[in-house]
């Protein structure tokens, strides 16, 4: 191999994945934060909305003025409970916070407010599902923890050529999210995954986030930073002791996830094939290369000085709290998933599809408005997806309801509208037309249903193409498409196929 | 009226709602006293006369227009300079907040004003309220108006001197191990360190969190009842704070009646280490309690000889981490700020420059204790003996309805005479330091002056959380005999300066 530096664990030539992970087993590790979409912060009344302008969500409690106290946002408790409720996990009757001392300017007190070794919420799992050669394989997640904390300031760091802190002429903070609620979703080692550790890491981040989407607590969105990724990754060779860990941070999308296990495999059985070491270290993860860069050592393990927070009370949530809580927990996403499939008859890879398109609720919602599930799943994931891909927007912003899928197919069924004009009603509606009705009469969309102008046509048709003609006669029906296609042009698709060629082979004294 | 500046706060208060004075007047007859004497007391850092006579010119049209009036209406006070007031300097006693101005006010000040009280000026106090002399602050020592040679006591020697030294009749303190009563003791003044919770913490700069509580400060018991009674209860900000209904104090002060009252005298706090003088009039004044129809049991708290190391180990801890702010990114001082030092270098001149020595020690050893490898050997053993403090007032307290010790070893002592000597300093509040760890209530007030110095001996009443009243209870039986005794509070006796 090329040249290589030990003291760093950097490697020039990374090995290729199926190669690094012949000699190894991986043992990974999650950290989730997800900022909570509660309305105000978790210790002020301060709003939690995302853009405003800079430090004007601000207040004395969040800018950690001298002599300010924290009080706890109970909203923030009860989502929390939620989560963990939602993650199989015991909810403490007691716990307390702490205080996570260091130093930085994001941090208004010096000291992030966070819970140390007394969690809310603890032993849990969720179990996700992820496809092998051999079909899908469920693999339980442990759950060490789920606790409440902080988010810091926003820092900018301005001047630099990078945007970085390095080089920088000077740095802004903005405060609006400081003291926004955070809370840390932490898996207890994940072990025996082998090869399948991307995998599983990607559909463990996943399930996570449809979790916290279906219990309404954050839109968890990972571009906007409202749920982050911290992977930690070691290796050893099998049946040895683990190995040293790396965490790698700037994971922003659940495709990174995979990649970026799959890349630290890669690189940690790279530097150990070449007789180096891993050392304890952060890592950044780089979108683009999808390759992580060394950040700062671990080696020396900062000291927090944490100790319980005496500003705060201790959080002792009732019994009767947590079940009143666990009673209104929605369907989880697993759960759902299983019964969708069943009642829509459908198979996995298909449901798959569904939600990527963020399609469910809305064939739900098309399937309660009286369509039948074939067709809510067709428009929505068919011509409904497409212009949204094509325009860029989210599927449920696209101006069409379930109740104009369910007129549409009506008109359909009446026979007064075919697919092919029914894509025409949805452009409609989407171009801000009117309704359905309004849309049909404006564009004059109907399916000519009259017997003597499709014979009309039709007779021009065979006129202009009398070879095809004599082909219907002599037997080739299959060649009745070519006039099919023709008269449907010249009625610009407002007839129906299938009735056409019944008249043509009338017309030609052809039967099938 | 004669001479304003030495009526009690019930007087004046009762004197500006029935129009014989203006609270102008009072508040101006004030002002002229501080501009008099705070050359030599130095109990102030910063008056604040316009907003003073603002204040007091709103109380007078008040009584003008028969409006209700606040529980003192235009009754002065001294404000101690860790509470936040809005728009006015709050520096703690630091050089590194100096120029800040808070833009909000501490649920304290607020209750002032909702009670029409005349805020008179931020007072001195050891910086960030660690140090029992006054001399660490920042801005130069007090100086005891008894004897403007030795100490008024700390962290609230401004405070009390302003009381002493007749510029305000009333005086916030805050008390983390003794703040409020140990200056009370050596001015011949009365303080009382609530409940912890009793008071909202809201707003006074943090020194250490879980023993932090202001309270009142005044001549006479029942002053401070009446200031108590009105900075008192339950504040949704703060969420250390008790959400119950305040004992009737001021009802307590005015019966002051120790009839049948068991009142427990703490073994550990007396004896050896106390000055005669002290030992002398606090032995006197249990006399003078069971003449007036108390019975006076002997209590023994075993733990306390470990209270004093448990409170440097805990309060240091707390502290390091609540001054971590003073970091010159926000506010108050930033020194090396050149463009080429990095932020964390900037951070460390600024702390540096800004801190004095005694805080700088306190960082350091909380900063040590709370470390990785130490938490358990020291804070959270410090935690331990903090409960087993709790079980020996506890027990005390199955015993006797109120506990008391003298409030300070020793009667004032000389400026710069234990400066050198941090242990020597800290063994001043030996006795006021367990009502802290337990979080219970003690008032200080005085007793008589040692014969060998003549300076005031005060005496610690400590009573079982939530029943502060008992405080008064005794207390006010107490002072009423003493006045009986010598025609007069004691305060009477300081030099005119």
């Amino acid at each position: 191999m090329s040249t290589q530096n030990m003291t760093n664990g950097e490697v020039d030539v990374y090995l290729d994945y199926d190669e690094a992970i012949s000699g190894y087993d991986p043992v990974i590790g999650l950290e989730t934060h997800v900022e909570l979409g509660t309305k105000s912060k978790m210790w002020c009344g301060c709003s939690t909305n995302f853009g405003a302008d800079s430090n004007t969500q601000v207040c004395p409690v969040c800018l950690g003025l001298p002599g300010s106290m924290p009080v706890v946002n109970r909203a923030a408790v009860e989502s929390t409970i939620r989560i963990g409720l939602a993650l199989n996990c015991t909810i403490a009757d007691w716990c307390r916070f702490a205080r996570k001392n260091y130093f930085y300017p994001d941090m208004p007190k010096d000291y992030q407010i966070s819970q140390y070794d007394e969690p809310l919420c603890f032993d849990g799992y969720l179990d996700v599902t992820v496809e092998t050669p051999d079909g899908p394989q469920v693999v339980r997640v442990e759950i060490e923890r789920v606790h409440m904390e902080e988010d810091t300031g926003k820092l900018t760091h301005a001047g630099g050529a990078t945007g970085r802190i390095h080089g920088a002429d000077y740095s802004l903070v903005d405060y609006n999210r400081a003291g926004i609620p955070l809370i840390e979703i932490v898996t207890k080692p994940v072990t025996g995954t082998g090869r399948l550790a991307p995998e599983v890491a990607r559909a463990y981040v996943t399930e996570l986030r449809n979790v916290i989407i279906a219990l309404g607590v954050s839109d968890a969105r990972m571009e906007e930073g409202s749920m982050r990724c911290d992977v930690n990754l070691s290796i050893a060779k099998p049946g040895a002791e683990w190995g040293t860990r790396s965490e790698t941070k700037n994971v922003n999308s659940l495709r990174s996830v995979e990649r970026a296990v799959r890349s630290e495999i890669e690189r940690q059985a790279s530097v150990l094939n070449n007789g180096g070491r891993i050392i304890q270290e952060t890592r950044h993860f780089h979108e683009d290369t999808g390759r992580s860069t060394s950040g700062r050592s671990k080696e020396q393990a900062e000291d927090y000085r944490y100790f319980p927070e005496p500003d705060l009370v201790p959080v002792a949530p009732s019994r009767e709290w947590v079940e009143e809580l666990r009673a209104t927990m929605p369907e989880m996403p697993a759960v759902k998933r299983a019964r969708l499939q069943a009642e829509w008859n459908i198979n996995e890879f298909e449901l798959q599809s569904l939600a990527n398109a963020g399609a469910i609720e809305l064939v739900e919602a098309t399937i309660a408005a009286g369509v039948d599930s074939a067709a809510a799943r067709k428009w929505w994931t068919g011509e409904l997806l497409r212009v949204a891909n094509d325009t860029g927007v989210e599927l449920e912003s696209l101006s069409v309801t379930p109740d104009d899928i369910k007129q549409v197919e009506a008109l359909i069924a009446a026979g007064s509208l075919n697919d092919k004009l029914a894509r025409q009603v949805f452009d409609g509606l989407i171009n801000g037309e009117g309704t359905v009705d309004e849309v049909v009469t404006k564009r004059g969309l109907a399916v000519v249903s009259d017997d003597g102008a499709l014979l009309a046509a039709i007779d021009e048709a065979l006129a202009a193409a009398p070879d095809v003609a004599e082909k219907i006669k002599s037997g080739k029906i299959q060649a009745a498409g070519a006039i099919v296609g023709a008269v449907m042009k010249t009625t610009r698709g407002q007839a129906d196929a299938a009735k056409v060629r019944t008249l043509l082979l009338e017309r030609l004294g052809v039967s099938e | 009226m004669n001479d304003l500046t030495r009526q009690s706060a019930a007087v004046l208060a009762d004197a500006i709602a029935s129009k014989e004075v203006t609270a102008v007047e009072v508040a101006q007859a004030h002002l002229d006293r501080i501009a008099a004497v705070d050359g030599k007391v130095h109990a102030f850092l910063h008056v604040t006369t316009d907003s003073a006579l603002e204040q007091a010119r709103a109380v007078d049209a008040k009584v003008a227009a028969g409006t209700p009036l606040g529980a003192l209406a235009g009754v002065p006070l001294g404000l101690k300079d860790v509470l936040a007031m809005k728009g006015e300097p709050t520096t703690a006693g630091s050089r590194i907040l100096e120029g800040w101005r808070p833009p909000y006010d501490s649920t304290v000040v607020a209750r002032l004003r909702a009670a029409d009280i005349v805020i008179l000026g931020k007072t001195n106090m050891d910086e960030f309220a660690m140090g029992s002399s006054t001399e660490h602050s920042a801005y130069g020592p007090t100086h005891n108006p008894w004897d403007l040679d030795r100490i008024p006591g700390g962290s609230g020697g401004g405070s009390a001197a302003a009381l002493a030294a007749f510029e305000a009749p009333l005086a916030i303190g805050t008390d983390t191990g003794g703040s409020i009563r140990q200056p009370a003791s050596v001015t011949g003044t009365v303080g009382v360190k609530p409940t912890y919770g009793g008071v909202s913490r809201y707003g006074q700069i943090a020194l250490a969190s879980s023993l932090d509580q202001p309270g009142p400060c005044a001549r006479s018991v029942l002053d401070t009842a009446l200031l108590h009674a009105a900075i008192a209860g339950h504040d949704p900000r703060d969420s250390t704070s008790i959400n119950a209904a305040v004992p009737d104090v001021v009802a307590a002060a005015k019966k002051a009646d120790v009839r049948g009252m068991r009142i427990g005298v703490v073994t550990e706090l007396m004896g050896e280490g106390y000055q005669s003088g002290v030992s002398q009039r606090y032995s006197e004044s249990l006399d003078i309690l069971r003449e007036l129809g108390a019975e006076i049991v002997e209590v023994s708290c075993p733990h306390f000889e470990y209270a004093l190391g448990a409170y440097y180990l805990i309060l240091p801890s707390e502290a390091s981490s609540n001054l971590a702010r003073f970091d010159g990114m926000r506010y108050g001082l930033r020194a090396g700020d050149d463009g080429k030092n990095s932020v964390e270098q900037v951070m460390a001149i600024t702390r540096e420059a800004g801190f004095g020595p005694e805080v700088k020690r306190r960082i350091m050893l909380g900063t040590y204790a709370l470390s990785s490898g130490y938490y358990d050997a020291y804070y959270g053993q410090a935690q331990k003996v903090r409960t087993l403090i709790t079980r020996d007032f506890n027990a005390a307290f199955e015993k006797a309805d109120v506990l008391v010790s003298p409030t300070a070893p020793t009667t004032a002592f000389k400026l710069g005479e234990k400066l050198d000597d941090p242990l020597a300093m800290y063994l001043n509040d030996v006795a006021t330091i367990p009502v802290n760890l337990a979080g219970i209530g003690a008032m200080s007030l005085p007793i008589g002056l040692a014969p060998e110095d003549g300076l005031p001996v005060g005496m610690q009443i400590m009573a079982p959380a939530m029943a502060d009243d008992r405080l008064y209870l005794a207390g006010g039986a107490l002072e009423a005999a003493l006045i009986d005794k010598w025609g007069h509070l004691l305060i009477e006796e300081a030099p005119s300066l």
